[in-house]
């Protein structure tokens, strides 16, 4: 579903060069409910918008959905977006002058889809998330949580192959961030390919696999030296 | 998905009311400002008989040779107006298919209704074709003919407004009008036909400065009853005789001819009668320089009199340049108020816009803007033009008016000039990274 193969992100001034993420390597299969952990400044979040084609690459390359989607134009770029991926961020980013039902609909509309199938495909995810009922509501009228399931339903809408979020649960109490995360893994049951960025290794413990980015490259806690103890720390903590 | 961009743009605009506000008065305001100068420039620079003017010419021929341009005129133009002399000979030749030597008059009038009192009244002394070469309209009746010319007839056309006047606006053809102590026959009656600038005659009338065309008579009775000219008279010398009889035997030119010639055949045609005749002039010993003839188009002819005041142009361009600033502004308010909703455009990028969509959806609600702008610049526009006459000439003034074609042409020049000062504001809009935007937030 989603293969990165030696990508690169470089980021360059006069001066410096930075590298955001170097020899990137990652294959997620369809189906799969990937968590992506490292601390802040890894590259998570560049992997995430890297993967989301909402930026582009310097080196390597990338296929989604068996596309190789190095070399498209913005055009082609949008249209794989709206219509094969769906975006959950942890600041849920609803358009404050949007109802509910409008939100959900923003995707749909660049869709060209007939008012009669927007209308059902909006009414049905919002159903999803538990929130037809509160469809004419601005989203200021809606608690965090409440947010967040409007943006998963907004996602959920165009029925994508790939669900990609962005600590999903980081702008959430504790009991609403289980409430999203149960919401996530029961649309992974459903057959979603997930994959999630998130700081929090409780979380990241509930996805069928974890993905460690430490400057910008994928490594295994299990088996590299540099981290073999922190890690053996922390997987315990979690089980205990 | 226009629909879905409007209804955008309409939860746009109500979401800052002030901006929005502010954005339509500045729109309204260079709209109104240019619309009104621009009323008042089309009307004194508009083609006044667009249908026939190319075919309508003004002769001129020097008859006052290089003397005549040494008032530090450098275009070399022989004078704008004709003497009797030729005048008159150009009638006789009547080599046009229409043709009228004719000049101002302002005689008085004594009313039908003996407890009026005499009125003066302005108007032309005119040969009969004048009124077929100038489509001019009547109501009742119309010219006296051809043989009124010849035979100097006591006969009179009155304009519609004399007519209600007089005639209380009856039918009044067959009665008799007292015009300066001798008895008139009212032959036609004009619907009102008082064209501005008074292309007919600019020499003695300036275009805009004369006042109602009340009636016009036979040139030939005019000039056998000595009806004195009331407008201009030049003279490159003092006249040997006097009085009106001393001005016809003068070189003084105080007669505005007009010719009507229907092709460039007869166009040629007429420039070589008009130069065999000066040849013929001069061989009689009358001039004694070079032959220096004009022949203009009217709308040349307007063009080279300056018919168009100065200051209706300048006017213009200053309320130009005001639009001009005020579609600055506006762009500049419109960059801030897009580039404020980065955050949603960021978002509406991740969800699937093409750049295209978000550049027709901000593009669409400058076009509003520029609507709703129009509209307030409509109401401006009407209260500028009845309150142009602060600034500019009564006369000028007056001619500036509200018609439909100025209503669509605010509207249309509102929502262009909008849409073209939200270009770049809707370039950058179309220009955030929508990754940028998501890790900001």
């Amino acid at each position: 579903m989603l293969k990165m193969t030696h990508l690169s992100k470089v980021y360059r001034t006069e001066v410096v060069e930075t590298y955001a993420l170097r020899d990137f390597n990652i294959d997620v299969k369809e189906g799969e409910f990937v968590a992506v952990t490292g601390p802040s400044g890894s590259g998570k979040t560049t992997f995430l918008t890297i993967a989301g084609l909402l930026e582009t690459f310097t080196g390597g390359t990338y296929h989604l959905d068996n596309l190789d989607v190095s070399n498209l134009d913005d055009n082609a770029r949008s249209k794989i977006r709206n219509e094969k991926i769906g975006f959950i961020f942890q600041a849920f980013n609803l358009i404050p002058d949007l109802n509910v039902f409008d939100n959900v609909e923003v995707p749909l509309r660049y869709r060209g889809m007939k008012a009669l199938e927007r209308k059902e495909r909006i009414m049905g995810a919002l159903d999803r998330v538990g929130l037809a009922s509160r469809a004419k509501h601005y989203p200021a009228e809606l608690s965090g949580g409440q947010q967040q399931r409007v943006a998963i339903a907004r996602a959920l809408a165009g029925s994508p192959r790939l669900l990609l979020a962005d600590e999903p649960t980081g702008n959430l109490d504790t009991q609403m961030a289980r409430g999203v995360m149960e919401l996530l893994e029961e649309i992974h049951r459903d057959g979603a390919t997930i994959v999630m960025v998130t700081h929090d290794p409780e979380l990241a413990a509930r996805a069928q696999r974890n993905v460690h980015i430490i400057d910008g490259q994928v490594v295994d806690l299990a088996e590299d030296p540099r981290f073999h103890s922190a890690y053996v720390a922390a997987a315990g903590q979690v089980r205990g | 998905m226009l629909g879905y961009y409007l209804d955008l743009a309409v939860r746009s605009l109500k979401r800052s009311p002030g901006l929005t506000a502010l954005m339509i008065l500045i729109v309204g305001f260079g709209v109104a400002a240019s619309m009104t100068s621009y009323s008042v420039f089309r009307a004194v620079s508009g083609d006044p008989i667009p249908w026939k003017s190319s075919r309508l010419f003004v002769p001129q021929i020097d008859i006052w040779g290089p003397r005549g341009h040494a008032d530090g005129s450098s275009d070399n133009d022989p004078p704008d107006a004709m003497d009797y002399t030729d005048a008159v000979a150009l009638m006789r030749d009547h080599r046009g298919k229409y043709q009228s030597a004719m000049y101002r008059v302002s005689p008085s009038v004594v009313p039908p209704d003996p407890h009026m009192h005499p009125i003066n009244v302005g108007g032309h002394a005119v040969y009969s074709e004048f009124f077929a070469m100038l489509d001019v309209p009547f109501q009742f009746g119309g010219a006296w003919g051809a043989d009124g010319d010849a035979k100097h007839a006591a006969a009179v056309v009155i304009n519609s407004k004399l007519n209600q006047k007089l005639f209380g606006g009856a039918n009044s053809v067959g009665k008799t009008l007292n015009i300066d102590g001798k008895d008139y026959r009212v032959v036609g009656v004009l619907n009102n036909w008082n064209p501005k600038p008074t292309f007919f005659d600019v020499v003695n009338t300036g275009g805009f400065t004369s006042g109602q065309e009340d009636m016009f008579l036979p040139f030939t009775r005019a000039i056998d009853v000595g009806m004195s000219n009331d407008g201009n008279t030049n003279c490159s010398e003092v006249p040997k005789g006097s009085g009106f009889v001393g001005l016809q035997q003068s070189s003084c030119v105080w007669i505005a001819y007009m010719v009507q010639l229907e092709d460039k055949a007869a166009v040629s045609a007429y420039k070589d009668y008009l130069d065999g005749y000066f040849r013929d002039q001069k061989a009689s010993g009358r001039f004694n320089w070079a032959l220096n003839n004009r022949l203009r188009d009217l709308p040349a002819w307007l063009e080279s009199e300056h018919v168009v005041p100065s200051d209706t142009k300048i006017s213009l361009l200053v309320a130009l340049g005001l639009l001009v600033a005020c579609l600055v502004n506006t762009a500049g308010l419109l960059l801030a108020k897009f580039l404020r909703r980065s955050s949603e455009i960021g978002v509406r990028r991740a969800l699937g816009a093409p750049r295209m969509a978000i550049y027709v959806q901000f593009l669409v609600e400058a076009g509003m803007v520029g609507l709703t702008g129009g509209v307030l610049g409509l109401l401006l526009t009407w209260v500028g033009i009845h309150g142009v006459n602060w600034v500019l000439p009564k006369e000028i003034a007056s001619l500036a008016h509200v018609d439909l074609s100025l209503l669509a042409l605010t509207l249309v020049i509102a929502v262009v000039a909008t849409m073209l000062a939200g270009l770049y504001p809707t370039f950058r809009a179309s220009r955030v990274q929508p990754a940028l935007q998501l890790k900001t937030n």
